[in-house]
This record gives C-alpha cells, sequence and structure tokens, in this order.
C-alpha cells in the first residue's frame, strides 16, 4: 500500500511535468500545425545555461530566469529563422527540420557544456515529507512542481481568455487568413506562440533537472512522454494535454515501480498506440464536424 | 523513333538493372582492392548504412510514411544476427536471412499501427519505438547482454572465396575485405531487388498512395495493405543493414542504436534526396566519410576529442535544415534540376 501511494505521488509530480511538456508541444501545434520534435532539445540547452550561470556564482533563481528568458528569446529565433519557411508547407518538410534541429542543439549543447553527466541543483528539499511514521514520495520540491506548473497553465489561461493579445493569438491559430484581413500581425503571434511555448518547455526542463542528473540526451524520452501525453489529450486542447500528462505520469510510474524502468519508453509506446488506433483524435476531443 | 544510344541497352527493366549492378560489382572490387585496410572498414560501415538508407528511401520517399525507428530496426536484425552466429553451427548467410525476415515481421506489427497514422503521428510513434527498443536488451540482460550488449564472431572466409579471390586478385584477403565483401554484395542485392519494385506496380501505387490518398482509394487500391508492405520491405532492409553491421562492429549493445543513428539514416536519405537510391548511397557515404574529417577539423580548431566527436551530428541537423528550407529534393533534385535546365538551353537555343 505504501509503495502504491508513493508511486501514486511520484506519478503525479512527474506527470506535472510533462503535462507542462505537453503543452509546450500544443501550444505550437494549434498555431502552426507542426510537431516541435526540438522541444526537448531547447529545454535542455536552457538548462544547461541555468546550470552554467548557478555554477559560476549566480543563485538558483537567478539561473532559472535565465533559462525561461533564453527559451523566449529561443523560440523566437528558431519560429521566425528557421520554421517560418517550411510553415503551411508538407508536413514531411516540417518534422524534418525540427528533427534536424533536435539534432543539432544536443550535438552543440555538448560541445559547449560537455557531454558528461552533471548535477543539477534543486532549490527546495528532496527529502520526503513524513506522515504519521513513514516518509512518503513527496517532497518539498514536489509541491515546487505542481504549484509552478499549475501558476503557468493560470497565466497561460488568463492570457488566452482575458487579453487582447490572447484573443489575436487564438484568432490566428483558428484561421490565418481572415486574422490577417482583420488587421492582425499573424506572423508576429506566430512567433510569439512559439517563443512562449519555448518557455513553458524551458520550465519543464528546469523541472525534471532539478535534483537530478543532466546530459545533453536528457530530455529525449521526456519527448516521447510529452509527445504520447499531448496526443492522448488531442493534440487540440490544452486542458486534454495537462490531462493527459497526468495520466502517463501516473501509468509511467505504475510501469517503472512495478515492471522495471527499462519498459518506460515502450510502456509509453503502447500507450500511444492503443490511443490512437481507438480514438485517434485524442480521449478528449469532441466530435469535429468535417464539412464537405 | 528510336534513339541511338538506347540501342545499346537492353531493353528489358530488370536486365538493365542487373547490367548496373553487375558494373558496381566491377567497381566495389576494383576499390576494395586498391584501397587499405582503413577504408575497407569504413567501406563495410558504409554498405551498412546504405541497406538501411535504401530501404528507408523506399518507405520515405515512395511511400511518404516517415520512420524515426529504423535504428531500432537494424537493432533487431543486429541482435537476432548475434543470438544466431553464438553457436557457430548458423552458417551466417542464413543468419542474415533469418534476421531479415524476424525485422520484417517485426515490421508488419509497426506498419500495421503506423499505416493509421500520418506526418507528425507517426514520426512520433516511431520515435517512441527508437528511445524505447535498446531499453528491451537491458531488461532482457541475461538473454541479451545488457548494456554491455552482445559479441558477435564475425564469419571466416570460406576456402573456396578465399581461393576465387586470390585467384583474381592474387592478394591476401583481410578480415575487414570480406565483411566489406559481404556488406557491398548484400547491398548490390538490396538495390537490384528495390530497384526492379520501385519500378514495378508496387512502387507505382506506393507513389500513388503517397500523392493522393483519396485518388489511391478510389482507383480500388487498399491503402492500409500497401502501407504495411512497403513497411515490411523497408523493415527487412533495415534488418539485413543490422545484421552487417553486427558482423562489422562485432557487437550488438544498446549504446550502438540510439535516436542519433535513426536520425543519421534520416539525415543520409533527405541529403541525397528523398526516393533515389542513389541518393540513399551518396547519404551513406556522407555518413561514414564526413565525420573524421570534421572532427579532424575540430581537433585542429583546438577543440578535445570528445568535442570534436560530437561535430558531426551537429553538421548533420544543420545540414538537414538547410536541405529541408533550401533545397528539399536533396542533392538527387539539385542535380536532375541542372540536368534539366541544361537540355531545355541546349534546345532552345
Amino acid at each position: 500500500m505504501q509503495q502504491f501511494v508513493n508511486f501514486t505521488l511520484g506519478g503525479l509530480s512527474q506527470g506535472a511535468i510533462y503535462a507542462a511538456f505537453a503543452l509546450a508541444l500544443v501550444l505550437i501545434w494549434r498555431a502552426t500545425r507542426i510537431i516541435n520534435f526540438a522541444q526537448g532539445a531547447m529545454a535542455m540547452f536552457t538548462t544547461y545555461l541555468a546550470l552554467t550561470l548557478i555554477e559560476s556564482g549566480l543563485s538558483y533563481w537567478a539561473g532559472f530566469a535565465a533559462a525561461l528568458a533564453g527559451g523566449l528569446v529561443l523560440g523566437a529565433l528558431v519560429e521566425r529563422v528557421v520554421m517560418r519557411p517550411v510553415e503551411g508547407g508538407p508536413e514531411l518538410n516540417a518534422v524534418i527540420v525540427t528533427l534536424g534541429l533536435f539534432v543539432a542543439f544536443q550535438a552543440l549543447a555538448a560541445i559547449l557544456f560537455g557531454a558528461t553527466f552533471q548535477s543539477f541543483p534543486a532549490p527546495f528539499g528532496l527529502r520526503g515529507f513524513t506522515v504519521g511514521e513513514m516518509t512518503i514520495a513527496f517532497t518539498p520540491f514536489s509541491v515546487f512542481v505542481i504549484a509552478s506548473v499549475v501558476v503557468v497553465m493560470l497565466a497561460l489561461t488568463a492570457l488566452f481568455r482575458f487579453t487582447d493579445l490572447g484573443l489575436r493569438m487564438r484568432a490566428s491559430a483558428f484561421s490565418q487568413e481572415v486574422s490577417r484581413l482583420l488587421g492582425v500581425r499573424v506572423g508576429r503571434m506566430l512567433t510569439l506562440g512559439w517563443a512562449l511555448a519555448a518557455v513553458v518547455g524551458s520550465l519543464a526542463g528546469l523541472l525534471i533537472a532539478g535534483g537530478n542528473l543532466v546530459h545533453p540526451a536528457y530530455m529525449d524520452a521526456v519527448i516521447v512522454y510529452g509527445f504520447v501525453a499531448a496526443v492522448l489529450g488531442g493534440l487540440e486542447s490544452p486542458g486534454g494535454a495537462v490531462a493527459g500528462g497526468l495520466i502517463i505520469g501516473l501509468a509511467l510510474s505504475y510501469v517503472s515501480g512495478y515492471l522495471g524502468s527499462e519498459l518506460v519508453t515502450l510502456a509509453a509506446l503502447a500507450i500511444l498506440v492503443a490511443v490512437l488506433l481507438v480514438r485517434p483524435r485524442g480521449l478528449f476531443s469532441r466530435v469535429a464536424a468535417r464539412r464537405v | 523513333m528510336r534513339t541511338l544510344p538506347r540501342r545499346f541497352v537492353p531493353r528489358s527493366l530488370l536486365l538493365r538493372n542487373l547490367l548496373g549492378v553487375l558494373a558496381g560489382l566491377v567497381v566495389v572490387v576494383l576499390v576494395l582492392e586498391t584501397t587499405s585496410p582503413f577504408r575497407n572498414s569504413q567501406l563495410a560501415t558504409m554498405s551498412y548504412y546504405a541497406i538501411a538508407a535504401a530501404g528507408l528511401t523506399v518507405l520515405t520517399g515512395l511511400n511518404g510514411q516517415i520512420s524515426l525507428g529504423h535504428g531500432a530496426l537494424m537493432a533487431v536484425g543486429a541482435y537476432t544476427t548475434a543470438l544466431l552466429l553464438e553457436g557457430d553451427a548458423v552458417p551466417f548467410s542464413l543468419a542474415m536471412l533469418v534476421a531479415a525476415a524476424v525485422t520484417a515481421l517485426v515490421g508488419i506489427l509497426v506498419g500495421a499501427a503506423a499505416s493509421r497514422l500520418h506526418g507528425p503521428y507517426l514520426a512520433g510513434a516511431t520515435l517512441a519505438l527508437a528511445v524505447g527498443v535498446p531499453g528491451l536488451a537491458i531488461y532482457f540482460d541475461g538473454l541479451l547482454g545488457g548494456e554491455q550488449g552482445l559479441s558477435v564472431r564475425s564469419p571466416r572466409p570460406p576456402d573456396w572465396f578465399a581461393d576465387a579471390h586470390y585467384f583474381v586478385t592474387a592478394g591476401d584477403l583481410s578480415s575487414a575485405k570480406y565483411l566489406a565483401y559481404i556488406g557491398w554484395l548484400t547491398l548490390l542485392l538490396v538495390i537490384l531487388l528495390l530497384a526492379n519494385l520501385m519500378a514495378s506496380r508496387f512502387g507505382r501505387v506506393w507513389r500513388a498512395v503517397r500523392d493522393d490518398e483519396v485518388a489511391a482509394e478510389l482507383a480500388g487500391l487498399r491503402l492500409g495493405r500497401l502501407r504495411v508492405l512497403a513497411f515490411v520491405v523497408s523493415a527487412a532492409c533495415a534488418g539485413l543493414a543490422g545484421a552487417v553491421l553486427a558482423m562489422v562492429v562485432r557487437l550488438a549493445a544498446p549504446s550502438g542504436f540510439t535516436i542519433v543513428l535513426s536520425l543519421s539514416l534520416l539525415t543520409a536519405v533527405v541529403v541525397g534526396g528523398l526516393g533515389s537510391i542513389a541518393g540513399a548511397l551518396l547519404g551513406s557515404a556522407l555518413l561514414v566519410f564526413l565525420p573524421p574529417a570534421v572532427t579532424n577539423l575540430g581537433t585542429g580548431a583546438g577543440l578535445t576529442g570528445v568535442q570534436a566527436a560530437q561535430l558531426a551530428p551537429l553538421v548533420y541537423g544543420v545540414v538537414l535544415v538547410v536541405v529541408m528550407l533550401l533545397a528539399p529534393g536533396g542533392a538527387m533534385g539539385l542535380l536532375r534540376r541542372f540536368w534539366r535546365r541544361g537540355i531545355n538551353q541546349g534546345g532552345s537555343r
């Protein structure tokens, strides 16, 4: 029983991170119909940025802020320079470009920051809370993880719901042509969308790194989990991405705990294939009307 | 009207391809005999990249299905070969065939799931395959050797081959050279089969499915079956490539089948030109001969060995992006464009 509780709690905090990562994928998918396979590599890159700053003597929070700012700039740059020409083209081309970025960022990080494992600090304690006389797998850091993911979700919801900018971004994701006719600078909105997504992705990268080891490939598996979570939620809906992330986090935590951590990625693949075969539009999608 | 040069080439496509492969064989023998053992082993490496890339280019270029999981499929072929060659009871050619068959079976499974997916969904699913499969080797470490992997005894040349080799070249047959021969003979065979397949009815309908699903289905084509078939053919090639890899590297270990392997194959196919076997060959040559050159440049510029080793993937990534942005047809696409422009200019004068 204690084991089950621990797996569940661990799964929830991991799931929150996957949810953030899936959210980043969904933001980009909604705006440009592209899955950004370089998302994980970009997040890894900004996490290394934070690590470099922290190791040079700055506080954790300075590194944290720098990584998020770096994500913002990196996301905008990538969209503006590399992705713009392939947006709206054949879907295979965009996929290949993001994969190229993935490989390039990973190699660049290995060159700049070294390819060895390095430990990344955590701002809060990593010892579990004690309930009664047993220690549960829920640490102050897990609280921070869940809280920061919730804050990001609320901020994004507020942005899209209540601000003029959010409305314009939603409009350009919904219909580029009409928005352009109505005077929305669609190009800028797309750039902003990628930048925001990269910030959320960087946050996920920082949260996974906290208290763990980082190396240039540490986000590889997270791309898969985030992608499965996003697909589980239907790729369209931010709420679905969050729910998908939590489900994946829990499921993978049980697989890792009861079967073995080597099987986690294959379990994710099995979930993905099962979902796509049974409900190709995700668990949470509404029935889409198809205009003939 | 019949044009003049046509008469020297046989009309039948099979014969034409056979002639091409025979010419290729002559070139292979000449090159392998005149180059150093180091180049021989590089060429052996190129042969398995090229086998896998040729299979991938048929899948992605002809049928429009992207696969980031070919590294995982190569792992299936390599581990099958390693297991079969363990006791010395199975001849390597049989082991290679079994490896191709087993990987083709896996290809049916993956292909059946893949046939329902497209574009980014397919990329994500096969990415999961590439990241996940090496974990299996660690999970079943009793059978598959865990992190260390399985060492493979590479086959020794049989007497008749050594004799024939001595008869033709009057030189010694080193182990590296023999492996390079195995790889390249397999590659030529694969090219012959694929070239015929691409020009056959299957090649045509695969292209039809790629270009317009609805039209293809209205014309009575079974989309699902055709896609699975393309995946199976491609997987069998990846399995053969894995078998050659296992024998050349003498090791099947999870570290050899990372996501970077799958993405390198994709780079080779895209840079060479999607859907072209010549492009796949060109791309695999790039995969083999570019890294040493780039690494040398890196160490020359003052990078450490570890850093310089990462320059090659950096170049792959950048090249992948640049090619997609500037010349989505790849090298063969560019060649074709210049060729056509040349003809047009010549004709207009």
